[in-house]
């Protein structure tokens, strides 16, 4: 892989840091001081979920147990995101500190990094950065001289599966488990790893964290838009002639962003990777945000050559793999919507049932255990209603204008 | 088995289960750590992992079926995953693929003759600005070409 450092420029994420001055403020500041500049911040998850941060960590903080723990969610395996494989590897600072601010406000003794199998050779660089990050009493007892303030971080391979990014399916992996979803409540700031308070975080929310700490909450609320403040990295990937990590204001609109990694000739843009959803060209004005389109950031651009059933049977043939198994809306469900589509690609369908999916579709939006199967029907409805023309006027599906 | 390799093989994983502890969180890393030495967890290992771990065999079992990282049945010394999600899908994926399975004189989800080599396809390997991308082993290879793939998976011992 390409491995130099390339300088990335944001106002939030990529902004001037040096290692240690956000641990180095918590001798100044209290566990209410966190997260009263979380609440101000109004940062909110961004796997994709979007949860408020400072919520979770005050529940984790007021629950009463002898254990804690913080756990950093690297198992980043949503179709077109990479922010995190470039915070990790790039930024490792931002993620670590942060995870050290999250032990120290919600207090735990003990991080766990869950990190993806995929991103295996990462390991030694990063256990080497935990070692230095002890030596200089940035981590284990009495960090940065703070008395009493004990945390250590130890990273967990995953062994490739996609749904382990499930907040409850990853816990269940950390404790020896197939990776099924729990049912919630009770949930995880509650009752998570081992039975013990846990808060998940994702990689690029802990890295907000760190400079929102050290610059406080209404700089980091300067940035975006009212409900969707600050920054947020943007995955880009497909037809552009540069992809790669962006960190972008929210309320950016899908067109800037396109002409920001030079696209050309673009039929559709998928937001938030397999999951998410399909937009064609008279909705590229569209913003980026919780208002509108909220998302993890994964941004796939395809161009005017591209055959949009091929992309959508990519997609289900991902989650019929993904899929876990242990709900039946979500197992059996993705398995008739890649008949659909396949039916579709050999012109074989009837409109009737094609519309009946789509109903089950929402079934499993709504039935299915966990975000997995609710999110996975997405790209089905909105790639067939959004291209409907091309796919069953235009000789797309079956024939293929052949 | 041998007896000689089954007493191995059993003083290897207790050295994994005493460095993860005995515990059924340490089953993770533990069966990694097998899977890294020997490419698979055979089925006595399985069943010696379930005795030093105090669990049933029936649960290593599970575990192991359910993530993809994880065999029960032997592959070749090295394990080649090609990625075959979207964007990789969209720039190459299908080419690079071919080329392998000429060079190799094997299909994807089989193991030359040789024992040196098994192709998979993965999911998204988190490589879409770099694609197509592929791991051997745990390294991961980026931009590849035909050519470039072939290339690589020929300096494979």
């Amino acid at each position: 892989m390409e491995n130099k450092k390339i300088k990335r420029e944001g106002a939030v994420i990529f902004s001037e840091y040096k290692r240690g001055d956000s641990i180095n403020k918590l001798k100044e500041i209290s566990r209410d001081d966190v997260l009263f500049e979380l609440k101000e911040s109004g940062l909110k998850g961004r796997g994709g979920a979007g949860f408020p941060t400072s919520t979770k960590w005050m529940l984790t903080a007021a629950a009463k147990s002898d254990k804690k723990y913080i756990i950093c969610n690297a198992d980043e395996g949503e179709p077109g995101t990479f922010k995190d494989r470039v915070l990790l590897t790039d930024y490792p600072e931002l993620v670590f500190d942060g995870m050290v601010v999250g032990g120290f406000t919600i207090g735990a003794k003990e991080g766990i990094v869950y990190l993806r199998g995929e991103y295996e050779y990462m390991l030694a660089d990063l256990e080497l950065y935990l070692n230095n990050m002890r030596k200089d009493n940035l981590l284990g007892n009495n960090i940065a001289g703070i008395d009493g303030f004990n945390f250590d971080i130890r990273i967990q391979l995953g062994s490739g599966a996609y749904v382990c990014g499930e907040e409850t399916a990853l816990i269940e992996s950390l404790e020896g488990h197939r990776g099924e979803a729990r049912n919630r409540p009770p949930f995880p700031v509650n009752t998570g790893f081992m039975g013990h308070p846990t808060s998940v975080n994702n990689v690029e929310t802990l890295s907000a964290v760190t400079h929102i700490v050290l610059k406080g909450g209404s700089w980091f609320r300067q940035y975006g838009t009212n409900k969707s403040t600050g920054s947020k990295l943007f995955s880009v990937s497909g037809d552009c002639e540069k992809p790669g990590v962006y960190e972008l204001p929210w309320g950016t609109t899908i067109s800037e962003l396109l002409e920001k990694v030079e696209a050309k000739d673009t039929k559709a843009v998928q937001v938030g990777g397999a999951s998410g959803i399909c937009l064609n060209k008279e909705q590229f004005s569209r913003t980026l945000g919780y208002e509108d389109i909220a998302t993890g950031g994964s941004i796939i651009v395809f161009n005017k050559d591209r055959d949009m059933i091929h992309v959508l049977k990519n997609f289900m043939e991902f989650f019929v793999e993904e899929s876990c198994g242990q709900c039946t809306p979500c197992r059996i469900g993705n398995t008739k919507l890649l008949e659909g589509v396949e039916m579709i690609e050999k012109g074989e369908f009837t409109f009737r049932y094609i519309n009946e999916l789509k109903e089950l579709g929402k079934t499993m939006q709504v039935a299915s255990k966990c975000g997995l199967g609710q999110s996975s029907p997405n790209s089905f409805i909105s790639i067939l209603n959004n291209f409907s023309e091309e796919i069953f006027n235009q000789g797309n599906g079956g024939t293929n204008g052949k | 088995m041998l007896v000689a390799e089954k007493n191995s093989l059993t003083e290897e994983i207790e050295k994994m289960v005493e460095k993860h502890g005995a515990t059924r969180a340490a089953l993770m890393p533990v069966l990694q750590d097998i899977q890294r030495n020997h490419k698979y967890v055979s089925e006595f290992a399985q069943q010696e992992v379930a005795r030093l771990l105090n669990i049933h065999p029936v649960e290593v079992y599970s575990v192991i079926t359910f993530y993809s990282f994880l065999n029960s049945e032997p592959r070749g010394r090295n394990i080649v995953r090609l990625c075959q999600t979207i964007t990789c899908d969209l720039i190459g994926k299908e080419i690079v693929a071919k080329a392998i399975e000429r060079e190799l004189g094997v299909k994807f989800g089989e193991t030359t003759k040789d024992n040196r080599i098994t192709l998979e396809f993965a999911n998204c390997l988190g490589m879409c600005d770099q694609g197509p991308a592929m791991l051997v082993n745990d390294k991961v290879y980026t931009k590849l070409t035909p050519e470039k793939a072939v290339e690589i998976l020929n300096k494979v011992k």
